[in-house]
């Protein structure tokens, strides 16, 4: 087959358990590989990263902030790692024509975890000083912006998952904006998932914003090949005073995808933040998110929707810190569950001692349509200051009988009356879409899933 | 149009419905009235196919049918209308896409193709004015924040969308001050033709000065138990429902 991919690096033998001792002796004996491949400013990081997994390991479910989500067996599959960076044969712009109407992106590939190095010949130029390319790339021609941020929020977590990615990450998605500089539509990075035998991606994004800067992110998930992947990504984001960031993560991925995200982002003064996490299609996700409020003022939405059914898992542990005084936060989080699917949802709300007049809230609501499905959710909230407001509610039920009943009253049949319900049910967190096409794009997508069009995800769906 | 007879019901095992027989004709107007507990809005509820209600003996027919072998949908779509007593909301489902859906599901279901877009907000905008509807509704989440004059408004409005051949309307003055009610009772008789029929469900005459019934009928512990003509109400309305329930219980 011509588009067979070497895979340079193969485990054989993975210990039953957690697997982490296979990973250890490929670090071993190929840390130089790793190195040699890799920018200067990730690998001044990798040996400590390094150690750290060596003591974490892979998280079980003993530990609490993995409780939920067993990863055991995901972790013991023979992965392939590119850790020699052959090219991957395969060219995205033929492949995926990427067309949510009317969104006029910039757009990017990342296929496996290698930046796409060719970019759409259909973007415009991008506003002057903004930059975008790969970690790599930007480490030779740009050292001095990624020496002050990069792994500053990752380093420091003590997290398996994170340190394992500080070991193998050899590059990543780069996206810079500079002071006052407004980039006018949004910018997508598709990463698409392609190999011929199992596979394991690990990449680091990192995104800056300077001062009054004002960007948007869409980061869609795509499997093409029906192997085994895993993907471990972190993605540190750092918003400056005054500046605007929006991030938008799109999962759509098949059954046999594992896919571990890590997104910190870091708000400094008066800046304002969207998070809006929807997984619409996957195996077993779970996203970590950390947003650190680092300055008075701040605004910060976080949201996310999952729409599971079969085995599927999804599980978002979620952390909103507020280290500074009079910074609002919103959290909603909606998931609707069929068949044997689990979700868990855990939101941490930390206010410190001297972040008075917070004014933070948090929703969680869950719909079960089966009683095999499972939710786990779990509010968080460590509250030191005195003069703060904060909420939070969870909920987890079924449909709602009497509404259905209302509308088969008016002739509307019981299955098109589940799916408005579930699909009202979904729409505040589409409602915080703020790019338009995207929200009618999204608002298509999840009335497809909920009718069971999307039940086999085959490629690419948002880019037909 | 529409025959029960000797309809019994019961929820949670308890009897509410104890044989109850009515008979409906087209172009007729019935008013069912009596105390509170006799099980008038069960009537409405297990017409509409309330899974909540069993029927556990009678037969219902509506233009010939077997009516409570019709799933709830199927009902409405052959004609029948509730008016609810407690409208309900949806919050997250707008107006026009509920009454869409609903529009459309009734056409499918006569094998005509879905209303377009154009013609849809024209019959909507021409109903609305029925009820005297702010048209600002449309917008909003079914029913969602309505005051309660606006989610009995909403309740005709949707009738007139609909055009049942049937309609009962289940308590629809309760909550409404005097000139809501009037604003509904005119929508209500100017949906009347010689085609269709009323169940007015209520506890007291006053709707009955602005709905003209052709029958009254007294429902008292699941059965109807006096029937008459509209100046039946004026008499239960004078002297209450105990004398009534002397007769029965006494007999």
């Amino acid at each position: 087959m011509e588009n067979k991919i070497k895979i340079i690096e193969k485990n054989t033998q993975i210990p039953p358990l957690g697997g982490e001792g296979a990973y250890i002796d490929l670090y071993k004996s190929h840390h130089e590989s790793i190195k040699m491949h890799s920018a200067s400013v990730m690998n001044s990081l990798r040996d400590a990263a390094f150690a750290q997994f060596k003591k974490l390991g892979f998280p079980t479910v003993a530990l609490e902030n993995y409780k939920y989500t067993d990863l055991k067996e995901a972790l013991s599959v023979d992965y392939g790692l590119n850790i020699n960076r052959i090219p991957i044969p395969v060219n995205p712009y033929d492949v995926f024509k990427c067309d949510v109407p009317g969104i006029h992106s910039y757009l990017y590939f990342v296929v496996n975890d290698g930046f796409y190095p060719v970019s759409d010949p259909h973007n415009s130029k991008l506003p002057d000083g903004v930059i975008i390319g790969s970690v790599k790339e930007v480490a030779a021609t740009h050292p001095e912006l990624l020496k002050d941020y990069f792994g500053k929020l990752s380093s420091t977590k003590e997290d398996g998952l994170v340190a394992f990615n500080g070991a193998f990450a050899q590059d990543g998605f780069f996206m810079y904006v500079p002071e006052n500089v407004v980039l006018d539509k949004p910018v997508q990075l598709v990463n698409i998932m392609r190999s011929d035998v199992d596979f394991m991606s690990v990449s680091h994004n990192l995104i800056i914003l300077e001062k009054g800067a004002k960007a948007q992110l869409l980061v869609c998930d795509h499997t093409v090949d029906e192997v085994r992947f895993l993907s471990n990504r972190v993605t540190e984001v750092f918003v400056a005073e005054n500046a605007t960031y929006e991030h938008y993560k799109l999962e759509n991925t098949h059954n046999k995808t594992t896919n571990l995200s890590t997104l910190l982002i870091d708000q400094a003064k008066s800046s304002t933040v969207l998070a809006n996490v929807i997984t619409l299609h996957n195996g077993v996700t779970r996203n970590m998110i950390e947003i650190d409020l680092d300055g008075e003022g701040c605004e910060t939405e976080l949201c996310g929707m999952v729409i599971a059914d079969k085995n599927q898992q999804v599980d978002n542990f979620t952390s909103i810190i507020h280290n500074k005084p009079n910074c609002n936060s919103r959290e909603l989080f909606k998931y609707v569950l069929d068949d044997f699917s689990k979700g868990a949802f855990t939101g941490k709300l930390y206010v410190a001692k001297d972040a008075q007049k917070t004014a933070a809230f948090q929703t969680n609501r869950n719909i079960l349509l089966k009683k095999t499905a499972k939710m786990r959710t779990k509010p968080q909230l460590e509250i030191y200051a005195d003069d703060v407001k904060c909420s939070h509610g969870a909920t987890i039920g079924s449909l709602d009988e009497t509404a259905k009943f209302y509308m088969q009253a008016r002739g509307i049949s019981e299955s098109e009356a589940r799916l408005l319900l579930m699909f009202a049910f979904t729409n505040d967190v589409i409602e915080n879409i703020r790019i338009p096409a995207l929200q009618d794009r999204i608002k298509m997508l999840v009335e497809k899933r909920l009718r069971g069009e999307l039940s086999k995800c085959e490629g690419c769906v948002i880019c037909q | 149009m529409l025959q029960i007879k000797n309809l019994h019901a019961s929820i949670n095992g308890k009897e509410i419905l104890k044989g109850l027989s009515l008979s409906v004709n087209a172009g007729e107007v019935h008013a069912i009235m009596g105390p509170n507990g006799a099980g008038k809005s069960t009537l409405s509820s297990v017409l509409t196919g309330n899974p909540a209600f069993t029927v556990t003996e009678g037969d219902v027919t509506f233009n010939d049918k077997n009516l409570l072998e019709l799933t709830p949908e199927n009902r409405s779509r052959e004609g029948i209308f509730l008016s609810f007593q407690y409208p309900v909301e949806i919050p997250g489902v707008s107006m026009v896409n509920f009454m869409r859906t609903a529009v459309n599901e009734h056409r499918k279901y006569k094998g005509l193709d879905p209303m377009s877009a154009s013609d849809f907000l024209k019959l909507q905008r021409e109903k609305k004015e029925l009820v005297e509807m702010d048209s600002k509704l449309a917008n909003r989440s079914v029913n969602e924040g309505f005051s309660g004059g606006e989610k009995k408004r909403n309740e005709i409005f949707q009738m007139a969308m609909l055009d049942p051949k049937l309609s009962i309307l289940d308590e629809t003055d309760s909550g409404l001050d005097i000139d809501a009610l009037r604003i509904v009772a005119n929508g209500v008789n100017k949906l009347k033709t010689k085609d269709n029929a009323s169940i007015v469900i209520t506890h007291y005459q006053r709707l009955l000065d602005y709905i003209v019934p052709d029958f009254v009928h007294v429902l008292y512990d699941g059965r109807i138990v006096k029937s008459g003509g509209k100046e039946l109400a004026y008499e239960l309305e004078e002297r209450g429902y105990d004398w009534i329930k002397k007769e029965v219980d006494g007999e």
